[in-house]
């Protein structure tokens, strides 16, 4: 890594980053890890870049092409008709029924809109509402599980206060909040921020309590480990020994929690949307679009399987990604 | 350890008061009517008066001094002079749910044994496939059993229930027509036959809470072992000639349980709490079914109840797991 | 009793009996679907449409609507008119009739003072009883003999049917009941659960929202029916579920009220097990248009009369939301042959159908446009008309409902194009319907331009339906907001009709009056009726002598099903 020639600033510069170098060196490495982040930034992209590469507008109601069929369905025509149906989609509704139009290419809902432009639309809701409810429950998770397992006389009120939030009853808690801060929210911020600044601290504090549970048990036992008692013994600080020592050990649990807290996160939302209290009806999340297809599995699969293999896909990739940044920050598999 | 135990329980009551306090408070907050759901053709003046029935006129606080009294005092009577014939309870008012108008805890000890079944079950069967694959995935880091289980398992979490349950009913109830769509939960298991109903009629939903428990679990199980197969006892244990087996199933397994025994304590409960999408799907009406209609019935009695109930089995079982935890780890003291 | 009735159902079963006809129980077990269980079998306890259907399996009442919505006598002899000197001239009594040698399912003979005791137990202190209004204004219900009772009323009663009519007002039996009056009402958990009734089945274990089973009546006053033994009302899930387990599995026989898209319920149907059935009603999906203003900056009286609203005041707008909408597609889109357009809040009986506002059947988005610029409203730059500074901008409220949510998104598209803009709302429906006076979420509180949703009437009289629009019907904070007149209508013309409906018995004239008092409602355009909605249920090629009945429960006749050959 290092040159043959090296100055003093160079020196001076590589040893300041070089533990994240390291971590960039280590994380390239793992495969699955460079694979999941492809397909996350594709869907990144996909979502944020959509909508001037695909402009039809994702509420607008096209009735005459209601329930039109992906493009894909083609291929299960005739071998003599694909290619009839890919060069002049129109032409088939007289032939064979079949309702296919490229200006829809993964097919319309129910009421004509079109389904590419909604899963994109919806990709930008859930996968902002997912990533940002994940990082909030895991940082009010970890910050009280280390806080509970590293003080001992913090640790009775605090589990208790997490019992408190586990016991709490999830649907009138969220009825109570809404109440009590929709208005001010929507007044102060429009009606879409406001939903999504609800929507956002509403799944945070209602799931950060496992990964609290998680990460106390594991810093407990890591807290009587012999490192952190030679690490006391030269005078470490807390804050520095909690930063050093005890957060990089119990990255692991915390990374599972990340992966699963953003697949919640989305199914959550969709649940809270569906009950009206989340973004406006007409506002396509990929949780919403999946749950109101569920009932067309049958005839319409395909407005099923595209929002269920968005969230699949961005669950997976932030799982490797999640892989490959524990053992990047692992320094015993980084050395070999 | 037993010293910790008792200090434990005693501020565990008190946790248990308080929190009934705020769940009451919070459902008394909350927006919602019990006579919501009655037809509009019925006139406002009597549902004032059916609420007034119900009394919903009194002050919060005299509700939940009332209820806290049945549910701590008259409700335990009742059961031990159920069990024992002795005449503990007197006639006193036990706690009535708001929409069937008849004793709260009736309705609950009817509905918790399929709950056991199909969503125990399902948790037991989740758990015991997990524990292995987290196992093996780790030892066998990416091999293609481990990338297989992680994307098994990712998929599995990431499509929710609402979905898959749906999708076996099409695909096993609809098109095969090999097993149910609806539970008979009258179903009393006294033959043979009635045994293979009863075990066709749990596939699917137990399929369904299996597939995600178990994708959540063996992630946990997975991450920690690979924790620990790194450390340096590993090594010295390998040095020392111990075999793979003891090193990897004594030795790494006991110190990569403490994140999973604390993702299972905090399933248990949830377990009594039913799980409340795939008994709507498969129609099995346990607990989970019983306290979202409770919720959307806006029946306080009954939602405080089961909420309680579950507050009892989450202090109860993360206590448990703090003990476990001084089991696994015995340099972990709370005193 | 359980084991009996399984014993009688085996038996059944393996006798096959195809043309064993009018035999009680021949015809074995049927499974009936309903998504959402009851809770209890006693309709004065619980008034949901899901007990008081449940209960009417067992309990049932003296006279009752069929599925054309005439009264046909049940448990009476006849049904007492003016004519058969059964009413009284000046219209302050009835006189029923039982019909004879009527026994409860316990074999003890039903007696008029049975009848008597139904009244007491739901006008008792302290019960809460659900049907109330059903017992407005009785005085007293009168024995004259064993048979034979008199209802008296405190005022002249032109529809004197309420007491003891309909799915609603059943009679229960006086001995079981005799310690549940009032305040005790809840502690008879056995009596609640499992009613000692009339019907042609009786319950042998309630399960509160999950099962109900039952078996045949062995004191059903036809000797050969019901044809099935036994009978499993299974509740839980969802509307879809209800249908596959009945048109895809087959595992049911009949489903209750499946309110799906129409596609959906089509790609169930062509599994090719069972029927859709469907029939209508009163039930009219509408969306309220409230006059008055509800910005928040008005404090304690957002939503009164007060204040009128900026811009639905103007009834240019009222008519061009009106005009905007194609009645036609939201049918098409949300209930097929379950729903069809209307232009009235008053669709049925037919004698009350009015003629008169039939235009809103073609939608019309220049008219509306045209009207609009007529009227001041100039298209803005960004697409939003405005007059004024005061800019057509609304929020447009409902319950969570997927076809209720389709609906939102084609007329906010429709309003769109006629430079109306929309934000959309749904409300969970146990909180919309909900009359928490603490909740700004109910529909009563109306804090929204525009909100939707469907109502209707029991039976077929719709004076107390048409007194909804009066003034002081209107939800205010001296009501506690409650109130049925959501749009805060108010006109003393129309409150002079309602007077008027009170006092007359004819008929005709009645509906004369129900017909003005709709036409004014709709021409002022306060209320934009969408669609008339059917009941839709399905039951298996198997089950016979299903007849849908939207005026009454709709097992109103499970005596008269049976099975057929499939």
């Amino acid at each position: 890594m290092t040159d043959k020639t090296v100055t003093e600033q160079d020196i001076a510069a590589s040893a300041s980053r070089s533990q994240w170098w390291d971590v960039w060196g280590q994380f390239r490495t793992h495969r699955g890890a460079m694979i999941g982040a492809f397909v996350f930034l594709l869907i990144v992209f996909g979502i944020v870049l959509g909508p001037w590469l695909w402009s039809t507008d994702a509420t607008y109601i096209d009735i005459r092409a209601k329930n039109a069929r992906a493009i894909t369905s083609c291929f299960s025509q005739d071998w003599g008709m694909i290619w009839t149906c890919l060069s002049d989609p129109t032409s088939m509704k007289a032939e064979t029924g079949l309702k296919v139009y490229w200006s829809h290419p993964l097919g319309t809902d129910q009421l004509g809109r079109d389904n590419l432009a909604r899963v994109i639309k919806g990709g930008q809701v859930s996968l902002a509402v997912g990533v940002t409810a994940m990082l909030l429950a895991l940082f009010v998770g970890t910050l009280v599980g280390v806080m509970a397992g590293f003080f001992k006389k913090l640790d009775g009120i605090l589990m208790r206060l997490t019992d408190l939030f586990l016991a709490l009853p999830l649907l009138p808690l969220l009825l109570v909040m809404f109440m009590l801060f929709r208005d001010a929210l929507n007044s102060s911020f429009g009606p879409e921020m406001g939903a999504f600044i609800l929507m956002v601290s509403a799944i945070g504090i209602t799931s950060w309590m496992p990964t609290a549970r998680i990460v106390r048990g594991d810093v407990l036992a890591i807290k009587e480990r012999e490192f952190v008692l030679a690490a006391r013994s030269i005078g470490t600080t807390n804050s520095k020994m909690i930063m050093r020592h005890v957060l990089p050990n119990v990255m692991s649990p915390i990374m599972v929690s990340a992966t699963l807290g953003i697949a919640n996160a989305i199914i959550t939302e969709s649940a809270l949307s569906f009950l009206g209290l989340g973004f406006p009806p007409d506002f396509p999340t990929w949780g919403r679009l999946l749950y109101d297809s569920t009932d067309f599995l049958v005839s319409y699969p395909e407005r099923v399987i595209y929002p269920g293999l968005a969230i699949s896909l961005t669950v997976l990739s932030v799982n490797y990604i999640g892989d490959g940044l524990r053992d990047a920050l692992d320094p015993r598999i980084r050395g070999r | 350890m037993l010293n910790f135990i008792i200090r434990r329980s005693g501020i565990s009551v008190l946790t248990l008061f308080f929190i009934s306090f705020v769940i009451f408070m919070l459902l008394a907050l909350a927006p919602g009517d019990p006579t919501a759901s009655l037809p509009l053709s019925i006139p406002a003046e009597v549902k004032a008066q059916i609420r007034e029935s119900l009394g919903l006129g009194q002050n919060p606080l005299v509700r939940f001094v009332k209820w806290f009294y049945a549910f701590f005092w008259v409700e335990p009577m009742y059961t031990i002079e159920q069990l024992t014939g002795l005449n503990t309870y007197g006639d006193q008012q036990r706690i009535i749910s708001f929409q069937s108008r008849s004793p709260v805890m009736d309705i609950v000890w009817q509905r918790i044994p399929q709950t056991l079944w199909v969503v125990g079950l399902g948790y037991v069967v989740g758990t015991l496939i997990a524990l292995p694959i987290g196992i093996i995935s780790a030892y066998r880091q990416y091999s293609w059993f481990d990338q297989l289980g992680t994307f098994i398992s990712m998929v599995g979490f990431s499509v929710p229930t609402f979905f898959t349950g749906v999708l076996l009913i099409v695909i096993f109830s609809v098109n095969l027509g090999w097993f149910p769509s609806i539970y008979d939960t009258t179903l009393v298991v006294d033959s043979w036959a009635n045994f293979v109903k009863q075990a066709k009629q749990m596939v699917l939903p137990v399929s369904v809470l299996a597939l995600y428990n178990a994708a959540q679990i063996s992630r946990f199980m997975r991450a920690s072992m690979l924790d620990n197969l790194n450390q340096d006892y590993v090594r010295t244990a390998r040095a020392k000639g111990l075999g793979e087996k003891a090193v990897v199933l004594v030795h790494v397994l006991r110190n990569s349980m403490i994140p999973v025994v604390t993702v299972i304590a905090l399933g248990v409960p949830q377990v009594f709490g039913g799980a409340i999408i795939t008994e709507q799907v498969f129609k099995v009406n346990g607990l989970g079914q019983l306290l979202i209609t409770a919720i959307q019935a806006n029946d306080i009695p009954m939602v405080q109840t089961l909420t309680v109930i579950f507050a009892v089995l989450i202090i109860l079982f993360n206590l448990i797991a703090d003990v476990l935890y001084g089991v696994l780890d015995p340099r972990i003291r709370y005193d | 009793m359980n084991f009996k009735a399984t014993l009688l159902g085996a038996a059944a079963a393996f006798a096959m009996a195809p043309a064993a006809m009018a035999e009680r129980g021949a015809d074995g077990h049927v499974n009936i679907i309903y998504w959402q269980a009851p809770s209890g079998m006693n309709p004065y306890l619980s008034g949901g449409t899901k007990e008081l259907e449940a209960a009417s399996l067992v309990i049932e009442p003296l006279a009752r609507y069929n599925e054309e919505g005439t009264m046909v006598p049940w448990l009476a002899e006849s049904v007492p008119t003016v004519e058969n000197g059964g009413v009284s001239e000046d219209l302050t009594s009835i006189t029923w009739t039982l019909k004879e040698g009527l026994l409860w399912s316990d074999g003890t003979p039903v007696t008029s003072e049975d009848v008597r005791f139904s009244w007491q137990y739901c006008t008792a202190e302290g019960g809460g009883c659900a049907q109330g209004e059903k017992y407005n204004d009785v005085t007293d219900v009168e024995i004259i003999d064993d048979r034979t009772v008199t209802v008296h009323f405190g005022v002249s009663k032109p529809f004197p049917y309420g007491p003891f009519v309909g799915a609603q007002a059943p009679i229960i039996q006086a001995a079981q009941f005799a310690d549940c009056l009032g305040a005790k009402a809840p502690e008879c958990t056995d009596a609640n659960f499992q009613p000692i009734g009339t019907g042609p089945f009786t319950v042998t274990e309630f399960r509160s929202n999950d099962v109900v089973s039952l078996a045949a009546n062995e004191n059903y006053r036809d000797a050969s029916k019901p044809a099935f033994a036994t009978v499993t009302l299974k509740g839980g899930g969802s509307a879809t579920d209800a249908g596959r387990a009945v048109l895809a599995t087959g595992e049911f026989d009949y489903a209750w009220n499946l309110q799906l898209a129409p596609d959906v319920l089509a790609e169930m149907a062509s599994a090719g097990k069972g029927t859709v059935v469907s029939s209508f009603g009163t039930l009219v999906e509408r969306i309220m248009v409230n006059m008055t203003d509800v910005s928040a900056d008005l404090g304690e009286r957002r939503g009164t009369a007060d204040n009128a609203h900026p811009f639905l005041s103007d009834i240019n707008v009222r008519q061009a939301l009106s005009m905007a909408i194609d009645r036609d597609l939201l049918v098409e889109i949300g209930y097929g042959t379950a729903g069809r357009p209307t232009c009235n809040v008053l669709p049925a009986p037919a004698i009350y159908k009015s003629t008169a506002n039939d235009a809103c059947l073609v939608q019309d988005i220049a008219a509306a446009n045209a009207l609009l610029d007529e009227a001041g409203w100039e298209m803005g730059s960004d697409g939003v008309r405005a007059k004024d500074g005061v800019r057509l901008s609304m929020l447009y409220q409902t319950s969570t409902n997927a076809v209720r949510q389709d609906f939102q998104a084609l007329i906010k598209q429709w309003w769109a194009e006629i430079g109306v803009e929309t934000e959309l709302r749904n409300i969970d429906a146990s909180v919309f319907f909900g009359g928490d006076p603490a909740s700004n979420d109910t529909f009563q509180k109306f804090f929204a331009d525009v909100e939707m949703y469907a109502n209707n009437f029991d039976g077929t009289d719709p004076e107390s339906y048409m007194a909804n629009w009066e003034c002081s019907q209107a939800p205010r904070p001296e009501t506690q907001w409650q109130g049925n007149n959501m749009p805060r209508f108010c006109s003393e013309e129309y409150d002079a009709l309602v007077a008027e409906m009170a006092t007359t018995g004819d008929l005709n004239e009645r509906a004369r009056l129900a017909k003005a008092m709709n036409d004014m409602l709709m021409q002022e355009y306060v209320i934009i009726p969408l669609v008339d909605r059917g009941r839709v249920s399905a039951h298996a090629n198997t089950l016979g002598g299903v007849i849908l009945n939207t005026w009454d429960s709709e097992l109103w006749n499970a005596a008269d099903w049976h099975r057929v050959d499939g």
